[in-house]
């Protein structure tokens, strides 16, 4: 990138504030971003990445301040308004019409018409020429239901390049992407970016940024901490920056079980939607991680074990001779919980308060004849929800008012609620910040100490090698490795996951 | 439950809850001053409105409506809708006149009701085991049921004058207070309390705000919905008792007009036909304040016609409000973007 000659920034934010209700998510933050740069903001959750995405992007008004856009001000209204200035935005759950086709989507709005017909045929031409241009291998015409969320990204990418977009914000792009889909984008962004558009790039994600980004913004509690080349940065000094302090260690250390430790579980030949013959134990205090890409089948066998999936042949058995896998209440009676993958889809509802979601699973021990006792179920709410660290305003307001850690934390809290013997963590530390991470996993180890039995769905490979006692890795359903202790390395992982598949028979 | 939104950063701004007290008081509470405003204005502008006879004849003509009504807030908050409520009223009707030509009031009072419970308890199996919505499947339900009355009266209208005792239910007075106002208080007592204040009342607010998390998180929502059909069925069935016994006449048919009516009150009164949402105290002020509007307009003999009209308006007004409260509706940016051109093709 060319830093010679100071060139007036393509988007200038001044002395940008915005607040919810009484939090002041973004506190006077002004911002230069260079003409053809990757930025990258960065920050714990609540710190404001999101709230300065989505004012760039005009998804939200700002409450005081200016936005320069090539040093004319503007005020978007909507998305719309901003894509007519060229900037559009990517949101991390990216929005596709299912039903219609790729190029329909990437076109959709601006379809070429005549006499209020859609010409189908220059739609794809227009739409071949576009994927071209970007590089992009992406078939126009088969329905975007069939595309895996990186590809979903790929149309909105499109999307705003068909508006002939300058200045793209993305917003955790890669949080829900594997390690090769996260390689891909990283590729399109380096190569949007060099071919003179400009990208904001909002991540959790410290080495991507550091790999990607030219210059980095740092976000403390809703105030500018720093702007600087990204060259001059390193993990370290980005934590320090995020947190106010620096971090001692990413993980807590290790203690394995005894090796006598009672099996807690056992899972024996099990089959279900998307897991085939899936056996293993787990012993009391033990932290099992479960690896493998998106989609190798370790979310389908958490969700079977704990009876969300059919189980179609095989059991899971626990100490007690029980069988497991019948249904999430059965489960939960038996002393397993689990944390899903989505707290959004899956895990809490919202609109009810913190309080209710929390003593959800348990609200049959808090009631005498069916009717709720609210006074013990706020006490016990308070006292979970509290040992969790949950922050909010209130507990009796409605769950989504708490930021995106804390909800994640009232899982957490629902999940102690239960006592539970044995827990099931998918991906808890999706889409958290790092300052929350830790205590999570404090939290994990503390809980296996007490002789819990763990599994849990790592997001990345640094957490399965940080935290877990022992390591299965999964591919197409099945368990293909095991790891133990030092085993548990990077390259270990990565080729049981992307073992040569020609050495299997095939599946067809 | 995920809806898919058309705009390309709707998820964006659906996701942000970031809307004040006001609004969410607004969706609760909100019935609660218009109708005060209509009951203080038709106490000023008719003499005969605020007087103890116009009150309870009030509240006898809505007993079979707030009956039903109170039970369809169940259905709805559990994320389901029943419009087989006034099939299943007609029908119980019927069988309790039909069975009353020959059996005792009370025997034919509970087959009816028992009847009733028991559809519901068929719509629910069909909208869970068979994954039917609940809009189409006790629509469906509504045809067959109905077509079961006429069947089972040959389309005649079943008169039960001779029979005194079938009076009994709805007619007695208690405490100056005929009896069909004390059943229908009782019901909606006791399903307020239910829905409010039991393990089972807050499973279906779950089943109804995110079924899939509900699930997960222990509540069996397939029973907790079977329930809630089955408590409307047997309110409707209830409701159809109750104006048996105080018309001493029952005839086949639909009553789709009672079927609205009920849901109008549920959403006027602030009960999201999305789900998760709703309270029966709002339910009975809904339907409350419908019946004022219908009340006032005889009392002041304005021509019927405007009253349809004010039904629709409100109905908008209610159904605006629960998407404005969820930050579903933003008026201001919607308008703006029907006043704009389509952006040019580059």
């Amino acid at each position: 990138m060319a830093v010679g000659e100071p060139e007036a920034p393509y988007l200038e934010l001044l002395d940008v504030s915005k607040h919810f209700g009484g939090v002041q998510a973004l506190d006077n933050v002004s911002l230069e971003v260079r003409r053809g740069s990757v930025h990258a903001i960065v920050g714990e959750n609540g710190a404001g990445k999101s709230t300065l995405g989505k004012i760039v992007a005009g998804a939200l008004i700002p409450d005081a301040g200016r936005v320069l856009l090539e040093q004319e001000p503007v005020a978007f209204g909507s998305p719309r308004e901003a894509l007519e200035h060229r900037v559009a935005a990517i949101a991390q759950e990216p929005n596709v019409v299912p039903q219609l086709s790729v190029a329909e989507n990437v076109l959709l709005g601006m379809e070429p018409v005549r006499a209020g017909f859609i010409r189908s045929r220059r739609l794809k031409r227009r739409y071949a020429e576009l994927a071209r241009t970007a590089g992009f291998d992406l078939r126009g015409d088969i329905t975007a239901d069939r595309l895996g969320t990186a590809e979903q990204q790929k149309v909105e990418i499109l999307r705003a390049l068909s508006r002939d977009a300058q200045l793209i914000v993305m917003d955790e792009p890669t949080a829900s992407l594997d390690a090769r889909e996260t390689s891909q984008l990283h590729d399109i962004v380096r190569a949007l970016a060099a071919s003179g558009t400009t990208i904001i790039f909002i991540s959790h994600f410290l080495k991507e940024v550091l790999g990607l980004a030219d210059t980095v913004t740092v976000l403390r509690d809703g105030r500018l901490v720093k702007t600087a080349p990204t060259s001059s940065e390193s993990e370290p000094s980005l934590i320090e920056a995020m947190l106010g302090q620096p971090l001692t260690s990413t993980f807590p250390p290790k203690s394995p079980p005894p090796a006598d430790a009672p099996v807690v579980l056992s899972v024996r030949d099990l089959h279900g939607p998307g897991v085939s013959g899936a056996s293993f134990e787990l012993r009391a205090g033990e932290i099992l991680g479960l690896a493998g890409l998106v989609g190798a089948g370790r979310t389908e066998l958490a969700r079977t074990i704990f009876g969300a999936e059919p189980v179609e042949a095989g059991d899971a058995v626990l100490a007690t001779g029980r069988p497991l896998g019948l249904n999430p209440r059965r489960s939960l009676d038996d002393g397993v919980a689990l944390i899903p993958e989505s707290r959004k889809d899956e895990g809490l509802i919202f609109g009810r308060s913190t309080i209710e979601n929390s003593t959800l699973p348990r609200l049959g021990r808090l009631s005498v004849l069916g009717i709720v006792r609210r006074r013990a179920e706020r006490k016990a709410a308070r006292e979970v929800l509290e040992r969790c660290d949950v922050r909010g305003a209130s507990f009796g307001a409605p769950v989504e008012t708490l930021s995106g850690g804390n909800q994640q934390k009232v899982l957490f809290a629902r999940m102690l609620l239960c006592e539970p013997g044995i827990v099931i963590a998918d991906e808890p530390t999706r889409g958290v910040d790092i300052g929350a991470k830790r205590s999570i996993y404090d939290f994990l180890v503390e809980l296996a100490s007490q002789g819990v039995g763990i599994v849990i769905i790592c997001s990345e490979l640094e957490e399965a090698i940080g935290l877990a006692h022992r390591v299965l890795v999964m591919r197409r359903g099945r368990i293909v490795d095991e790891l133990e202790g030092d085993e548990i390395t990077e390259s270990r992982i990565l080729a049981a996951a992307f073992a040569d598949q020609s050495a299997e028979t095939p599946a067809a | 439950m995920a809806t898919s939104e058309a705009s390309p950063s709707g998820r964006w701004i659906s996701a942000e809850s970031a809307r004040g007290w006001g609004a969410r008081f607004l969706k609760r509470g909100g019935i609660l001053i218009p109708f005060l405003a209509l009951f203080l204005t038709l106490s000023l502008v008719s003499e005969p409105f605020a007087t103890k006879g116009n009150m309870l004849n009030i509240l006898d003509q809505q007993s079979a409506t707030l009956i039903i009504a109170a039970a369809g807030t169940l259905v709805l908050v559990a994320g389901g809708i029943d419009l087989s409520v006034g099939a299943v009223y007609g029908f119980a009707a019927v069988t309790a006149a039909n069975l009353g030509l020959s059996h005792s009031a009370g025997f034919s009072f509970a087959v009816a009701i028992g009847a009733g419970l028991l559809i519901g308890f068929v719509n629910g199996l069909v909208v869970t085991v068979l994954r039917i919505n609940s809009l189409i499947a006790t629509l469906a339900m509504s045809f067959i049921i109905t077509g079961c009355s006429g069947l089972m009266t040959g389309g005649n209208l079943l008169i039960l004058f001779d029979k005194p005792a079938f009076a009994d239910l709805a007619r007695t007075h208690f405490l100056g207070v005929k009896t069909s106002i004390w059943v229908m208080v009782a019901a909606v007592v006791v399903l307020a309390l239910l829905l409010s204040a039991t393990t089972v009342g807050r499973y279906m607010y779950a089943s109804g705000g995110n079924a899939v998390a509900a699930r997960l998180a222990g509540v069996r929502v397939d029973w907790i919905r079977i329930l809630t059909f089955t408590i409307s069925g047997a309110a409707a069935g209830l409701a159809g008792v109750i104006d048996t016994s105080n018309v001493l006449t029952a005839q086949a048919g639909n009553y789709e007009t009672l079927t609205f009516t009920v849901l109008a009150g549920i959403v006027v009164g602030g009960t999201s036909i999305l789900g998760g949402e709703g309270a029966v105290w709002q339910t009975v002020v809904g339907v409350l304040f419908i019946a004022l509007i219908g009340n006032g307009y005889l009392l002041l003999a304005l021509d019927p016609l405007y009253e349809q009209i004010t039904l629709g308006v409100l109905l908008l007004a209610a159904v605006g409000l629960d998407a404005l409260a969820r930050g579903l509706l933003r008026p201001g940016a919607a308008i703006k973007q029907l006043l704009r051109r389509r952006p040019r093709a580059p």
